[in-house]
């Protein structure tokens, strides 16, 4: 099952979001990327139904663009995340997204936040959130080892501690991870923890 | 619950997901305007949603008519937003409180799909709601002054959401007299 999670450090947030992309017994692949960078400081992990998260994702992040695109200037972390919670609201009583969210953003005059939301459109900002059967793993050991103000090295630390509690005590674990990182110089990639390597795929 | 020309309106501050806790800083009390609040338990995602339709209701209101909602108007809006989503009712019970003409106080409580219940003395509502109407009905006095306001729905609020698993983390009180605002946080059984 697929866990997502995610904290806030002194200057900056993480996400961390399992890879393994899933279809009743069989696994497609291990190498899915969960987390969408939506633009250059805000990042969106997200999990839940394959297509809804993948077609969700794609959309808000469109969004994010065009109003940047007609305003000029970018979405703060909050209104992005408002935004997100009003789609998911709207959508709830016709087409629910099943697609679990936590956003991740650094704003200049803010510093770094991160939103839980959930798929039926709960939204509140938090300094450490998790979805999945992960979470019961991942909130514990951030409720035990968490402080405000970590540096990065003390917040991958914790991250690694989550993922190999995950590993070692979820029985359908998933092998790999993605780590991604938003702070004053803008949101990327931080790292992969891979317990299984796909093969690579040829290039056409 | 009213008191002497005030009124004070509480709840707990957990945000939970089945047995989950997601976080113990989930506020449920909204202000209106400076002389009435709403509280709304249930369902977080239609609390929210419904506390922005009344923001965006309230504040039309206020443009038309140059001036704020009474409390009574106000708990008609809210009763009528309900009753239109009857067959797919939004899951949240309000509470709202207020000070209508003369600073007089005004409380009410609705079920989903709102049906109003007015009360002199106190209204509840939530998954503590039996406890709570026993609470308040063995602590409560007529024409309590603010402060011994703040203590009796302090103590009511804590001692019934002790008793169930799925509220509590703390407590979040105002107190509203015609001059000032109090907020306060309590701080009780953290499970």
């Amino acid at each position: 099952m697929e866990s997502v999670f995610g904290l806030v450090g002194k200057d900056f947030a993480i996400v961390a979001a399992d890879s393994s992309a899933v279809h009743s017994i069989l696994v497609h692949k291990t190498n899915e990327d969960k987390i969408m960078i939506l633009d250059s400081h805000k990042l969106m992990g997200a999990s839940g139904e394959t297509g809804d998260r993948a077609q969700f994702t794609e959309y808000i992040q469109k969004n994010v663009a065009l109003y940047q695109f007609r305003n000029g200037i970018p979405l703060t972390t909050a209104a992005a995340a408002n935004f997100t919670r009003g789609e998911l609201a709207t959508a709830l009583r016709k087409n629910p997204y099943m697609v679990n969210i936590i956003m991740a953003g650094y704003d200049k005059d803010i510093g770094p936040s991160i939103y839980f939301i959930d798929y039926i459109a709960s939204l509140h900002k938090l300094d450490k959130a998790a979805f999945g059967y992960g979470s019961y793993f991942a909130l514990s050991m951030m409720d035990r080892h968490y402080r405000k103000d970590m540096i990065v090295e003390e917040a991958i630390d914790l991250v690694d501690k989550i993922i190999m509690e995950i590993r070692s005590r979820l029985v359908v674990a998933p092998p790999n991870f993605v780590i991604k990182i938003v702070d004053k110089d803008g949101a990327r990639e931080y790292a992969w923890r891979e317990s299984i390597k796909d093969a690579p795929v040829p290039g056409v | 619950m009213v008191g002497k020309n005030c009124f004070a309106i509480a709840s707990d501050r957990r945000l939970g997901v089945q047995l989950q806790t997601i976080a113990t800083d989930f506020q449920k009390i909204y202000k209106i305007h400076e002389k009435l609040f709403i509280g709304l338990s249930g369902l977080a995602t239609d609390a929210q949603t419904l506390y922005q339709r009344l923001v965006f209701r309230h504040k039309l209101y206020e443009l038309r008519e140059e001036r704020d909602m009474k409390p009574e108007t106000f708990a008609s809006l809210v009763s009528a937003l309900l009753y239109e989503k009857r067959f797919g009712p939004y899951f949240c019970q309000p509470v709202i409180a207020g000070l209508g003409d003369e600073d007089k106080p005004f409380i009410c409580t609705m079920d989903s799909i709102g049906a109003k219940e007015l009360a002199k003395d106190f209204v509840v509502a939530g998954t503590a709601s039996e406890s709570l109407y026993g609470a308040c009905e063995s602590m409560f006095k007529p024409d309590m002054e603010p402060e011994e306001l703040f203590e009796t729905i302090s103590q009511a609020l804590l001692s019934s959401v002790d008793r169930d698993c799925l509220s509590g983390w703390g407590g979040h009180v105002y107190v509203v007299t015609p001059t000032e605002v109090t907020e306060r946080i309590l701080k009780g059984r953290m499970d």
